[in-house]
């Protein structure tokens, strides 16, 4: 593919509200998990932003506060990435910016509390929940260029824990198609009720800090999270500045199971081969893979299987879940901007947490930061429903 | 953007399917409103048959529908499944049970309450590793998701499945939320030679509403009461085999659609 280009880029997790920040937390290696002391459950760990509760939404609809609107907010007015898009709507006009957004739970917080106040007569929810500018999926991006002012088309992928990986893919779509000249690609998720207990059942919430690649992983600490780029064609605008440059995409299906994933790893080694083909690079151009790795046994066990079918054991790879917990349809968007920061400020980040790393896993991951300037950058989304993404990116 | 059609199919109150839904639309036979009926999913295993429920088995059946029309192995064909709601039965039990102290959520509801269960159920019913996506637009998911499988149809060069559905949310969330009635539809789009299909379709947007304004009469009442079914002029035009334009509003603007049959 031609590549794209990234010419802003914003990120809040509990690694760091804004780029400074977590690029501090990724180089001291300083994890954002605390105890889990969300929506009533006190098992395992989190990974919380702080300040949403203090986060208030100016200049939109006020139907659309929520958490997860309060924390796409809180990026939006990072890194500034506000004025940055203006720039862009000031050059290209508010109808050629479109915003595609990828998100599983979207407002869902919304709707436990609105469950929790039920009228018990009418069974209706109280008057205050605002379910179309909450909870309802198309909530993000309506509330996304609301507060950025673009009226291009909008779009909102939920492809489960591969979702604002998988935002980057569609948006390319409508800029081949000329439908758009600059598109916002990112996502938020929040914690909820839902995912915390929901993964609790499944079985898959570590009692401890998550910690991917570990010989003794044993499950996934839930983070939230919030990241958007600016993305548009190379050279189409003189003012704009490169940060990095998307290379390419593959993106396929497991056809396997709902919630665990292929152990063949067909799928996913099909979307790195498909991503590495679409940036003309070979396996030995790449110098780091961002896993998906969200520290449970099989997901682990899957993508090392298929990272070394594809790399054998010369490319560093590791999970950065263990700073920010698993953002779930947040987490492929943040982990591009982490791909942004590595790239701009050289260094690899190392998995946190492990102590011995899986004897059995054959590709090379690391345990430690490395001083390295890398100039391309896969990183992996998997998620439930058998989806798989990984797309590379390349340094400025 | 110009695609073609090769393949379509409907389901919903009194629409059985393409060879049906063609007559009713053509006004060759009146439109006579009933349940609709959604059998369990061949492709599936029989334990994950038998527990799908009626969004899945909808979306689906209309997958295969369309892809058998077209004439086109699931393998080959990049899917888009496009819902407002999606599962909202499976949210409402979760929403209920995180509602009282300790409540326990299903581990098969959870898994099954992403929003590309159904999407996920179709790869994983034909063993298909060809990507799915799954969008979520509130009122427009027809006409957003139409505007992206036709893009990705283009870039891929490759033919695209766009399976818009969606069903009535039961509990507190559906009193906010109302869909009426169970609807679906789907179109095999591809951009090659798309002459050879049912209908070329040249597609633009606009700024404002679309013209002309969908009317609301008989099957027509339907729109207003599932987002899905706003893509009922559409199929409408396609059934007719005329030169016709219609206009499906978006969230802001419209998409403009010139139907051409073939």
């Amino acid at each position: 593919m031609k590549p794209l280009v990234v010419t802003s880029g914003t990120v809040v997790s509990a690694a760091g509200h804004g780029l400074a920040q977590t690029v501090l937390s990724l180089k001291e290696r300083r994890s954002g998990l605390t105890g889990c002391d969300f929506a009533g459950v006190t098992e395992g760990f989190i990974g919380r932003v702080p300040g949403i509760e203090q986060h208030g939404l100016t200049a939109v609809n006020p139907g659309f506060d929520c958490r997860n609107n309060r924390l796409a907010d809180m990026a939006l007015m990072s890194d500034g990435f506000f004025d940055a898009v203006m720039q862009a709507r000031a050059f290209y006009g508010a109808d050629r910016v479109a915003v595609v957004l990828g998100t599983s739970t979207s407002g869902i917080l919304s709707a436990e509390e609105a469950y929790a106040a039920v009228d018990p007569v009418a069974g209706m929810p109280p008057d205050s929940f605002d379910q179309a500018r909450t909870q309802d999926l198309f909530a993000l991006p309506r509330f996304v260029a609301s507060r950025l002012g673009l009226e291009g088309p909008l779009l909102c992928v939920s492809n489960a824990c591969a979702s604002s990986s998988r935002a980057f893919v569609d948006a390319r779509y409508w800029l081949e198609a000329g439908l758009c000249d600059a598109v916002v690609v990112g996502g938020a998720d929040s914690l909820c009720g839902m995912t915390l207990r929901g993964f609790a059942s499944l079985g898959l919430i570590a009692p401890d800090m998550t910690r991917p690649c570990d010989a003794r992983r044993n499950g996934i600490s839930i983070g939230e999270g919030a990241g958007f780029v600016l993305l548009e064609r190379e050279g189409a605008r003189p003012d704009a500045t490169v940060m990095m440059r998307w290379l390419g995409y593959g993106v396929s299906s497991d056809g396997h199971h709902m919630s665990s994933p292929d152990p063949q790893a067909r799928g996913a080694i099909h979307a790195m081969r498909d991503a590495l083909a679409h940036a003309a690079l070979e396996p030995s151009d790449i110098d780091y893979v961002n896993l998906h790795g969200t520290g449970t046994l099989a997901n682990d066990a899957m993508e090392d299987r298929a990272v070394h079918a594809v790399f054998g054991d010369g490319v560093p790879c590791a999970s950065t879940k263990g700073w920010t917990g698993h953002t779930l349809g947040a987490s492929g968007i943040i982990e591009t901007l982490f791909s942004a920061l590595m790239m701009r400020e050289g260094f690899l980040a190392g998995c946190l947490n492990v102590g011995t790393p899986d004897p059995a896993f054959r590709s090379h991951v690391l345990t430690a930061n490395l001083e390295r300037m890398p100039k391309a950058i896969m990183s992996n989304a998997f998620g439930f429903g058998g989806t798989n993404c990984s797309l590379i990116f390349g340094a400025a | 953007m110009r695609i073609g059609v090769r393949g379509v199919t409907v389901r919903g109150p009194g629409l059985s399917g393409w060879a049906q839904a063609l007559r009713v639309l053509r006004g060759e036979e009146d439109w006579v409103p009933g349940p609709v009926h959604l059998p369990p999913p061949d492709c599936l295993p029989p334990n994950e048959r038998r527990r799908s429920g009626a969004v899945t088995r909808l979306a689906l059946l209309l997958a295969d529908e369309a892809c058998a029309q077209a004439g086109l192995a699931v393998s080959d064909v990049r899917g888009v499944f496009a819902s407002s709601n999606g599962d909202g039965a499976g949210m409402d039990d979760i929403l209920a049970s995180l509602s009282v102290p300790d409540g326990e959520v299903s581990p098969t509801r959870f898994h099954n309450s992403v929003h590309n269960a159904a999407a996920g159920y179709w790869t994983i019913g034909h063993g298909a590793i060809t990507p799915v996506v799954a969008l979520g637009c509130f009122d427009w998911s027809f006409g957003h998701g139409l505007l992206k499988a036709a893009a990705e149809c283009l870039v891929e060069r490759k033919p695209v499945v766009l399976v818009a559905y969606d069903a009535p949310i039961p509990g507190p969330i559906g009193r906010v939320r109302v869909t009426k009635d169970i609807f679906g539809c789907a179109l095999v789009l591809d951009a090659e030679d798309a002459a050879s299909g049912l209908a070329v379709l040249d597609m633009s947007c606009g700024v404002g509403p679309g013209e002309p304004e969908a009317e609301r009469q008989g099957v027509y009442g339907l729109i207003d009461g599932n987002p899905a079914a706003k893509a009922l002029p559409l199929l409408a035009a396609l059934a007719r085999g005329q030169n016709r334009r219609v206009a499906l509003d978006g969230a802001s603007g419209h998409l403009s659609i010139e139907v051409r049959p073939c």
